[in-house]
């Protein structure tokens, strides 16, 4: 299981090669480092939706509230079913719904979401209001960590912790660097668990490329009876690739002929 | 045309290839020179053009992360107590995710913040709607105390940033993401709250504003003839004056924006229209929607009818 979750991973950093060769370009750091997260949710059984029926009751809610990291997150919808591989050809293209930021003309979108800080106020209250109705519907948010500079983010996390949203879980993708460059030289966030533990969410600290790791955690929550989770899943910015590990260069860019075949001999082959 | 090069020592840029960010940027840099108080106010988007100024300023180089809000407050903040900063993010972040802020830490006490808004319009044509701002002169006009500037090209967005900074109370630039055509030659280009005749015509005035979009209209009424075309860079205050001259005498105008015709230039100058000089008035803009298709900028324009092309079919279905 472990092995085939680490081949879909493998699958989702290709696609997001070729997105961001084949179009304007992508944010390939970003997009590279939330993989093993996406998988983990979509291919591991742990997120309840249906492809064939994205709007179903009661189902789980994904926000990915990092919107900019797009084409990893298309390439996992797509891959999941919710719409055609074929159509990741369409990335950025004119007349194509899948533009540089998700909306919900996109199957599967719950949000739309790129403009950083949105994504927790709102899933706050997808889960209140899941608990209202008695619905079965966990809501799993992934930030960036850059993102968590935000104060609307502190905001949902203290009224999370308010209203006992155990059915709420947000996923940090903390690749340590966000656009102008390293996180903690930007604007630190550190202590960051501690942050996290302060605002009453049941916190863990999990290697976020390790899907054995992810998948045990995401089975098991909530980790705690009546507190919101915190999944701090530590990273590398632009993982899989020599040129875009750990630099903010790759933040966003357009990958060339020779770098899209470079990166796709990284990745293991053509495809 | 005169190189801005030519305009000032250490300057050097092409207008024709230069955005008026970028423009913004280096005008900021010189200040910054000329001037100790100078501050960058950033949130996390200083590579945006924005690198030169933390290379060489990195002490005044004000990152706050990704956090507009506190960016925008700080900004107030620092200008009270003696600075002078430029707060340098995309439009939509400034005016509207930290929008109280720009109007009671700004606006009320008059802090001398010029608000520097990148990615205006529908440029950032591929990104999607999250990150279009086609509300922030809607938003911006409707603040007391704030200037309102979208300039016509990178020579006037680098005088602009000069004229903003010199008026030393609240200013709102709205910058746009694209090169595009040069319409000014250095020194002439700006005034706050004149707007400029750059063809004259008996039959109809166009007025309009903004990156590309002004020298597209230049190129619609070049075909449609005897009309006259208003650069109108100062959006609030605008220039009434001029306006009601212009249109005392041709009897019919037409306004062309990139922003929703509700609440930007077109809006303005029927404001002015209704109360001083009614005449017939047609508002060219993007429509009261989300934009959720993609495309590169030209074909954003052609698509909402801002090229020429679309300008000048426009203008002849109204006035036939
Ligand atoms: C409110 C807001 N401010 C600024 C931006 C511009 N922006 C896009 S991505 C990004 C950096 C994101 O960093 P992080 O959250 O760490 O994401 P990651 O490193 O995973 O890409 C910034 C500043 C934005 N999209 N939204």
């Amino acid at each position: 299981m472990v092995n085939d979750l680490a081949e879909r991973a493998r699958t989702l950093r290709k696609h997001v090669v070729h997105l961001a060769a084949d179009s304007p370009g992508a944010h390939v750091g970003g997009s590279m480092s939330v993989v093993e997260i996406l998988t983990t949710l979509y291919f591991d059984g742990v997120l309840r939706v249906d492809p064939a029926d994205p709007a179903r009751p009661g189902r789980d809610r994904l926000i990915f509230s990092k919107g900019h990291s797009s084409a990893a997150y298309y390439a996992a919808l797509a891959e999941a079913g919710f719409f055609p591989v074929s159509e990741l050809d369409t990335y950025k293209k004119t007349g194509s719904r899948l533009a540089g930021h998700p909306h919900t003309g996109v199957p599967g979108v719950e949000l739309a979401t790129g403009s950083l800080g949105h994504g927790l106020p709102v899933g706050v209250g997808l889960a209140m209001a899941a608990q209202a109705q008695g619905l079965p519907s966990r809501v799993f948010v992934i930030v960036g960590d850059g993102e968590c500079q935000e104060g609307s983010v502190w905001e949902a996390a203290m009224a999370a912790a308010h209203y006992q949203l155990d059915n709420l879980v947000v996923i940090v993708d903390r690749n340590g660097i966000q656009e102008d460059g390293p996180t903690e030289e930007i604007m630190a966030l550190e202590p960051f668990a501690d942050k996290w533990r302060a605002f009453g969410w049941a916190t863990v600290e999990v290697d976020g490329h390790d899907v054995g790791e992810l998948s045990n955690v995401l089975h098991e929550v909530p980790l705690t009876w009546s507190r919101p989770t915190a999944i701090i899943a530590k990273t590398v910015k632009g993982k899989g690739l020599s040129f875009s590990e750990n630099t903010n260069a790759w933040h966003y860019g357009h990958l060339s002929a020779d770098l899209k075949q470079q990166a796709l001999q990284e990745l293991g082959g053509a495809s | 045309m005169t190189a801005l090069a030519d305009l000032r020592e250490g300057v050097r840029f092409d207008p024709a290839t230069t955005t008026a960010f970028e423009a913004c940027r280096l005008a900021q840099l010189d200040l910054a020179r000329e001037d100790p108080r100078v501050v960058s106010v950033e949130a996390d988007l200083g590579d945006c053009w924005g690198l030169e100024f933390r290379e060489r300023m990195p002490d005044r180089f004000l990152d706050f992360g990704i956090a507009e809000a506190s960016a925008v407050g700080a900004a107030a903040g620092l200008a009270m107590g003696g600075k002078r900063p430029f707060l340098n993010t995309f439009g939509t972040f400034a005016l509207m995710r930290a929008a109280e802020q720009v109007r009671l830490d700004i606006c009320y006490h008059r802090a001398p913040v010029v608000i520097a808004g990148m990615f205006t319009g529908i440029a950032a044509g591929f990104s999607g709607p999250t990150h279009h701002a086609i509300e922030d002169v809607s938003v911006a006009r409707a603040l007391p105390n704030l200037t309102v500037i979208a300039p016509a090209d990178a020579v006037q967005a680098y005088d602009a940033t000069r004229a903003a900074f010199a008026h030393n109370a609240p200013v709102y630039l709205r910058l746009g993401v694209e090169p595009g055509p040069q319409v000014y030659d250095a020194h002439e280009s700006f005034e706050i709250g004149r707007g400029r005749v750059l063809r004259e015509g008996s039959r109809l005035t166009i007025v309009t504003c903004g990156v590309t979009i002004v020298p597209e209209v230049l190129k619609a009424a070049e075909r449609l003839g005897d009309v006259e075309v208003i650069d109108m860079p100062t959006i609030k205050p605008i220039d009434r004056e001029l306006l009601v001259r212009s249109a005392s005498r041709t009897g019919r105008v037409v306004t062309v924006e990139e922003h929703s015709t509700i609440g930007g230039l077109g809006s303005a100058v029927a404001e002015v229209l209704a109360e001083h000089a009614p005449v017939p008035l047609r508002r060219i803009g993007l429509p009261d929607a989300f934009v959720k298709e993609i495309g590169d900028y030209a074909e954003q324009l052609r698509r909402f009818e801002l090229d020429a092309e679309g300008v000048e079919r426009q203008v002849r279905a109204w006035v036939s």
